[in-house]
């Protein structure tokens, strides 16, 4: 039994709820910003987006404005979109490809190596005034593993892959879709903000719970298309009945399924329309050619949601999304979502892809906007009733001794257990119990 | 000679009529006749929402807010009508406001047509947003009249944003 404000945890008792002011404490978000985002390893970007020298994006990483450029010498760098003089950001568009980041309040101007290069009328600084000393700031650490580069500010936390844990495992399974091991991101971003909590977002990303009350217009639409939507009788892993959460540790968490809807790689059904048939018989014979069969197939006909603390989510079912979300406000995030595909996919197979993703995923697609929806219905119905009805319960699956399924809620407590650890500066007792 | 019939027809198209069309349209869509809005596409018709990142973009290689095709547009509305389309349920109130009609070019049978949208969409509580762009239309002429072969609605804001989704038909 911890003595958390935020949890009770307590698996002897099969015990385990959630404070909601958790959700709705403006005073709780300013410490998840503190002891959270600025502590954890943050994702910023895939290195795809960035190809050549002089590349980059602009966006928010825990918050903070950056750049994220291909430096001249071909490595990838995360900028502070901020001025040395006086602040102002020195790039205000959205991706490109530049020799110099200028801030045009006063003109100084930096390189894509982030060396401050022109100050107009530098005769008037005093000799102490040093241009070496004053080059664009970079994130304290700044790593990637298998092309995901992710961005932490605290300088003395372990290495990336030490801190990816058990979450590794799972991010090769998507990138070994890829012949030559490189991914890419598609154009066509996805940003949209949900009114609700962003731990909120956390929960339901990889809540299989929630499928069939939530999604069942979703369900409905693949029957009508002729997908076979019942879990087939007998052995093998299959959702809700034996798909399985599982902790990856340091908070990372993951939903593993065996598939049995249809995946762009590699698993046909007849949504993607007759012509897509071969192509994507061909995506698995390549991929059984190239990893085996064990390993093409737990590739290919498993859908995993991983979920990397605190804040990215890579979804591979119906296609691969990328999502990361900030918390804008206690009860207003902002998400960033992206399609992933390997980089030498043929037009017709990213076509594929492209069309599977968006009958799930999306601000337009048969299922986010629900999933939007109800998250904004959780915001709203605790926002002001949080005296009254303080607890939310999660304890499905806690008296199981074995194997927990992704309709539990394993995965959710392994998030909340790890969030409570770094809140609280404890590590809940019952962690290593379950 | 049928053919030539039909181009003929195309070429004499007015902007009044397409106004009408779109009007009729708007009406439609707005009291949630959908079954009767889809009366009003081809059989081979798309409903696309390009992303706000790239607007001018095709759905065979960008990934799209919507890229449907007809099976998946009649999808759409039978999701739409159900009480389980949580993100439409109660339904929104909608009020389109189409504007700035012009004709681009005729092809064939076919016409294509831009207009300026603002939709407002109201939900409970003051939810809701104003949904700013321009449709681009291909229209077929057809002997019962103007048929939807594609209807592009492309938004201004940069990002999504506030607006959240694109639960509805817009």
């Amino acid at each position: 039994m911890n003595t958390s404000p935020y949890i009770i945890d307590n698996p002897a008792e099969n015990d385990f709820r959630l404070n909601r002011q958790t959700l709705v404490d403006p005073a709780i978000l300013v410490q998840e910003r503190e002891r959270i985002f600025n502590t954890c390893w943050i994702y910023a970007g895939h290195e795809s987006e960035v190809r050549k020298p002089g590349d980059f994006v602009t966006r928010r990483v825990a918050g903070r404005p950056v750049i994220m450029c291909r430096d001249t010498g071909g490595d990838v760098r995360l900028y502070l979109n901020t001025c040395r003089h006086r602040g102002a950001q020195v790039c205000r568009e959205r991706k490109g490809n530049t020799k110099r980041f200028y801030c045009f309040y006063h003109g100084w101007s930096y390189d894509c190596d982030g060396r401050l290069v022109a100050v107009p009328g530098d005769d008037a600084y005093p000799d102490s005034f040093d241009r070496e000393e004053l080059g664009l700031t970079e994130a304290p650490r700044f790593e990637n593993y298998r092309g995901f580069w992710f961005a932490c500010f605290d300088p003395s936390v372990p290495d990336l892959e030490t801190y990816l844990a058990g979450a590794k495992e799972y991010i090769d399974l998507v990138v070994d879709q890829s012949p030559s091991g490189a991914m890419e991101i598609v154009t066509g971003v996805q940003e949209y903000d949900v009114e609700a909590n962003w731990k909120l977002l956390v929960e339901n990303s990889f809540d299989d719970y929630h499928l069939h009350s939530t999604h069942s217009t979703w369900l409905e639409y693949m029957k009508d298309a002729g997908v076979n939507i019942k879990v087939p009788k007998g052995g093998g892993l299959l959702l809700p009945k034996r798909g399985i959460g599982r902790n990856l540790g340091n908070g990372h968490a993951v939903i593993d399924n065996a598939n049995f809807r249809g995946r762009p790689v590699a698993a046909w059904i007849s949504i993607y329309g007759d012509d897509a048939k071969p192509i994507v018989e061909a995506a698995k014979a390549e991929l059984v050619e190239r990893l085996g069969e064990e390993r093409a197939e737990r590739v290919a006909n498993t859908n995993r949601n991983l979920f990397v603390f605190p804040n990215l989510m890579i979804n591979d079912g119906s296609s691969v999304t990328v999502r990361t979300f900030w918390p804008a406000a206690v009860d207003r995030m902002e998400v960033t979502a992206w399609a992933i595909g390997p980089v030498e996919e043929s037009p017709e197979m990213r076509k594929v892809r492209l069309d599977a993703f968006l009958t799930f995923y999306g601000p337009g697609g048969f299922a986010t906007p629900d999933d939007v929806e109800a998250l904004m219905q959780v915001q709203q119905g605790i926002a002001e009733t949080v005296n009254e009805v303080p607890w939310s319960v999660m304890t499905r699956g806690i008296a199981k001794t074995g194997e927990q399924l992704n309709s539990d809620e394993l995965h959710l407590r392994t998030f909340w257990r790890r969030w409570n650890e770094l809140m609280t500066g404890t590590q809940a007792a019952a962690q290593a119990a379950e | 000679m049928a053919l030539a019939e039909t181009k003929s027809a195309a070429l004499a198209v007015t902007r009044a009529e397409v106004e009408d069309f779109l009007y009729h349209e708007a009406a439609l869509l707005d009291d949630w006749r959908l079954d009767d809005w889809l009366e009003l596409l081809t059989e081979d018709a798309h409903y696309l929402v390009p992303p706000n990142e790239a607007p001018e973009s095709s759905f065979e290689d960008t990934l799209f807010i919507i890229a449907d095709d007809i099976h998946r547009i009649r999808s759409r509305v039978k999701r739409l009508k159900s009480p389980d389309a949580h993100a439409e349920f109660p339904p929104s109130r909608t009020r389109r406001l189409i504007t700035n009609v012009r004709i681009l070019r005729t092809d064939g049978d076919e016409v294509t047509v831009a207009a300026n949208f603002s939709v407002h969409r109201f939900r409970r509580e003051g939810r809701g947003g104003e949904y700013v762009g321009h449709y681009v239309f291909r229209l077929r002429v057809t002997d019962d009249g103007f048929r939807i072969a594609e209807r592009r609605a492309v938004l201004d804001s940069i990002e999504l944003g506030a607006l959240g989704a694109v639960s509805f038909i817009l």
